[in-house]
C-alpha cells in the first residue's frame, strides 16, 4: 500500500475511533470494546475496497456490509456519518428516544445498515444468504460480514459456516474480531474458540489471521481473500477490545460501561 | 365431502414452479425435508434457486432473510415445530423486525403429525407465529384455497406463516371467489351460533351445522383460515346476528384460534364462546381418528360445544 493511502486510512481510523468514543459519549455509556476493536478494519473495507454509494445506499450492486456483533452499532454510525449517509447530526442522538442510531444495527432505521442484527449468531446467516442471493443473480457484490469471537459460541455461527464453508462462496469475506474477550470474561475461560483458524479450515474456508490493528495487513489480507476462487473467506483479525482508546484498552470490563462526557472530550480533545 | 384430489404439498410445489416461470423472486428452501414436501420439481425446474440447507433450521431462516434483502421471496419449508419453535428468534429478528417478505411453510399441523408423534407435533406454532408482530398467519383449507392464496401470499409485502397439511384433505373448495387473506369465508348461513373453524376442522364444522340442522338448530360456519390479521367485522357480525360462537381448532386453545377470536370478543362484542382445541397437553403417536378424539376434536365434539354456547346465551 503506498504511504499516501497508508496515512489516509490511518488518520481516517483515527477519526472514526474518536467519533466512535464522542457518539456513546453523548449517550453517557454504551457498547465501547467491541466497537474499538473492529474499526480499523471496518476503515479499510469503507474507505478502500467496498463497492458503496452514500448517496444511493440501496443500489442492487452494492457490496454488503453485515455487522453481525451489533452492539457494534456506534462503529458502524460512526464510519456512515463520515461517508454522509446521514445528517453527522444525528450522532448525538445514539438511544436517544426515537432515534435512528439504536444500540444495536436497525437496517430499518440507519440508512446504510445492510442487515439488523443484535442477536448474536443471526448476521452470518443473512450474509450467506446473501453471497446465495447475489450469486444466483450474476450480482457481482462482495459480502462483508464481521463476527465476535464470543458470538461464535451460538450454534447458528457453525450453521452458517458450513454452509458457506460447502458452496464455497467467494464472494463472501468474514472477519472474526478476535478480541477475546466477552461480557463475563476471557472468552477462553468461558467456552474457548482457540484454534479459531483450524475451525474455520476445517469448515472449508480461505482461512487468514493478520493483525486486526495493522491497516496494511487488513487491506492484503481483504485482497487475497478477493482473489480466491471457489472459497468463501474468513480473515481472523486479532484485536484488543477497546483498542485505541485510553480508557478502554484491553479492559476485561469493556464490553459496555460508562463514557461520561469529562472522559469523552479529554480522550478525543473536543471540547467544542 | 370428498376427499381432494390432490395432496396439499403437491399443490403448493406445483403453484409454486408454475409461478416462477414468470417470478424469478421465487425461491425456495428446504432443511432436509425435499422428499416430505414435494419440492423437488421445483429444483428440477430451478435448479439455482432452490437451496437444501440442511437439517438447520436457525440457517435456513438467516439465509432466506439474507436472499430477501437481495429482492428474492423466500418460501422456507419445514415440518410445523421445527418451522417455527425450532428458530423462533432467527423468524422474530431476522425476519419479522427487520422486515423481510419471507413465507415460512410449517407443515403437518396439529394431528396431521401422526405417526411422528410428540416432538413433531405442533399445537402452538401458531400462537408462536401470531405473538410476532406484522406476522401474518394462514391456515389454508384444502388444495384449491393454497392455490388460490398463494398471488397473495406473494403480493404481501412482509412475513407469512403458511400452516400446511401435507396430505390430501377433505376437498372443501372447487374453486374460491374474492379470497383476501383476512378475510372469513362464510360456507353456511345461520342464525342461532356460529363456528368459526380453520384447518382440517372446517369439514368437520360444516358436518356439525348439517347435523345440528337435523335438530332444529342454525348453525353459521365461518372459515376462518387467516388468524392473523383476524376478520374482526366477521366475528362482530357473527356475535350480533347469532349471539354465540364456537371456535375450532387443530392447535392449542392457548393463544390459538379461540383466543384470537375471544380477544375481538371481549372487547368489542361480549357473548359466549366455547373453544374446541387442544387443552394443555402436548402431542402422542397415532392416526388422524385416534388423535381427533383424544384431544376432542371430533365432530361430535364441535355438536357439544354448539349445544353448551346456546345454553348460555
Amino acid at each position: 500500500m503506498d504511504k499516501t493511502k497508508l496515512d489516509f486510512l490511518t488518520q481516517k481510523a483515527r477519526k472514526i475511533r474518536d467519533d466512535a468514543i464522542e457518539i456513546i459519549g453523548h449517550f453517557g455509556s454504551g457498547h465501547i470494546g467491541g466497537a474499538m476493536s473492529v474499526i480499523d478494519a471496518l476503515t479499510v473495507i469503507y474507505y478502500d475496497k467496498a463497492n458503496i454509494n452514500p448517496s444511493d445506499p440501496k443500489i442492487q450492486d452494492r457490496d454488503r456490509i453485515i455487522m453481525s456483533k451489533g452492539h457494534a452499532g456506534p462503529a458502524m454510525y460512526a464510519v456512515l456519518a463520515d461517508l454522509g449517509y446521514y445528517p453527522k447530526e444525528w450522532t448525538k442522538t445514539l438511544n436517544q428516544n426515537g432515534t435512528n442510531l439504536p444500540s444495536h444495527c436497525d437496517m430499518n432505521k440507519t440508512p446504510g445498515i445492510d442487515m439488523t442484527a443484535g442477536s448474536l449468531g443471526q448476521g452470518i446467516s443473512c450474509a450467506v444468504g446473501m453471497a446465495i442471493g447475489a450469486r444466483m443473480d450474476k450480482n457481482p457484490a462482495t459480502i462483508y460480514c464481521f463476527i465476535g469471537d464470543g458470538e461464535a459460541q451460538e450454534g447458528q455461527v457453525w450453521e452458517a459456516s458450513m454452509l458457506a464453508g460447502n458452496r464455497g462462496l467467494d464472494n463472501l469475506i468474514l472477519f472474526l474480531d478476535n478480541n477475546k474477550l466477552q461480557l463475563d470474561g476471557r472468552t477462553d475461560d468461558i467456552n474457548g474458540l482457540t484454534p479459531a483458524s483450524d475451525k474455520w479450515k476445517a469448515f472449508g474456508f480461505y482461512t487468514q489471521e493478520v493483525n486486526g490493528h495493522d491497516i496494511e495487513a487488513i487491506s492484503d489480507a481483504i485482497d487475497n481473500a478477493k482473489a480466491q476462487k471457489g472459497k468463501a473467506s474468513m480473515i481472523i483479525l486479532d484485536t484488543i477490545k477497546g483498542y485505541g482508546a485510553s480508557f478502554t484498552e484491553g479492559l476485561p470490563n469493556c464490553h459496555s460501561m460508562a463514557v461520561p462526557e469529562e472522559l469523552w472530550r479529554k480522550e478525543t480533545g473536543r471540547y467544542e | 365431502m370428498m376427499t381432494d384430489l390432490k395432496e396439499m404439498r403437491q399443490a403448493l410445489a406445483d403453484a409454486l414452479v408454475k409461478t416462477a416461470e414468470t417470478d424469478e423472486r421465487i425461491v425456495v428452501l428446504e432443511a432436509d425435508l425435499m422428499s416430505c414436501h414435494a419440492t423437488k420439481g421445483f429444483k428440477s425446474a430451478y435448479p439455482d434457486r432452490f437451496i437444501d440447507v440442511g437439517i438447520a433450521e436457525q440457517n435456513l431462516i438467516g439465509v432466506s432473510a439474507g436472499l430477501a434483502t437481495m429482492g428474492k421471496i423466500p418460501f422456507a419449508y419445514s415440518f410445523g415445530p421445527f418451522a417455527t419453535r425450532r428458530c423462533y428468534d432467527q423468524i422474530f429478528i431476522s425476519v419479522a423486525y427487520a422486515k423481510q417478505p419471507v413465507k415460512i411453510v410449517g407443515t403437518d399441523p396439529g394431528v396431521t403429525a401422526e405417526a411422528n408423534g410428540g416432538t413433531h407435533m405442533p399445537f402452538e406454532d401458531m400462537s408462536l407465529m401470531r405473538a410476532i408482530p406484522k406476522m401474518v398467519c394462514f391456515e389454508p383449507t384444502d388444495a384449491t384455497m393454497i392455490e388460490t392464496a398463494l398471488p397473495h401470499i406473494i403480493a404481501h409485502n412482509g412475513p407469512v406463516y403458511i400452516r400446511m397439511p401435507r396430505k390430501k384433505q377433505e376437498k372443501v373448495y372447487d374453486e374460491i371467489k374474492d379470497f383476501s387473506l383476512g378475510k372469513a369465508i362464510e360456507l353456511r348461513d345461520g342464525k342461532d351460533v356460529t363456528i368459526i373453524a380453520s384447518g382440517i376442522m372446517v369439514s368437520r364444522a360444516v358436518e356439525a351445522s348439517d347435523i345440528l340442522k337435523e335438530e332444529g338448530i342454525s348453525a353459521r360456519v365461518l372459515n376462518m383460515h387467516t388468524w392473523k390479521p383476524i376478520d374482526e367485522d366477521a366475528i362482530v357480525k357473527a356475535v350480533k346476528e347469532t349471539g354465540a360462537l364456537v371456535t375450532c381448532e387443530n392447535h392449542s386453545t392457548n393463544g390459538g384460534l379461540g383466543s384470537a377470536v375471544a380477544e375481538v370478543v371481549v372487547e368489542k362484542c361480549p357473548a359466549p364462546v366455547e373453544m374446541i382445541g387442544v387443552r394443555n397437553s402436548f402431542g402422542e403417536v397415532g392416526k388422524l381418528p385416534y388423535l381427533s378424539e383424544r384431544f376432542g376434536l371430533t365432530t361430535q365434539d364441535i355438536v357439544g360445544a354448539v349445544r353448551r354456547a346456546i345454553n348460555r346465551k
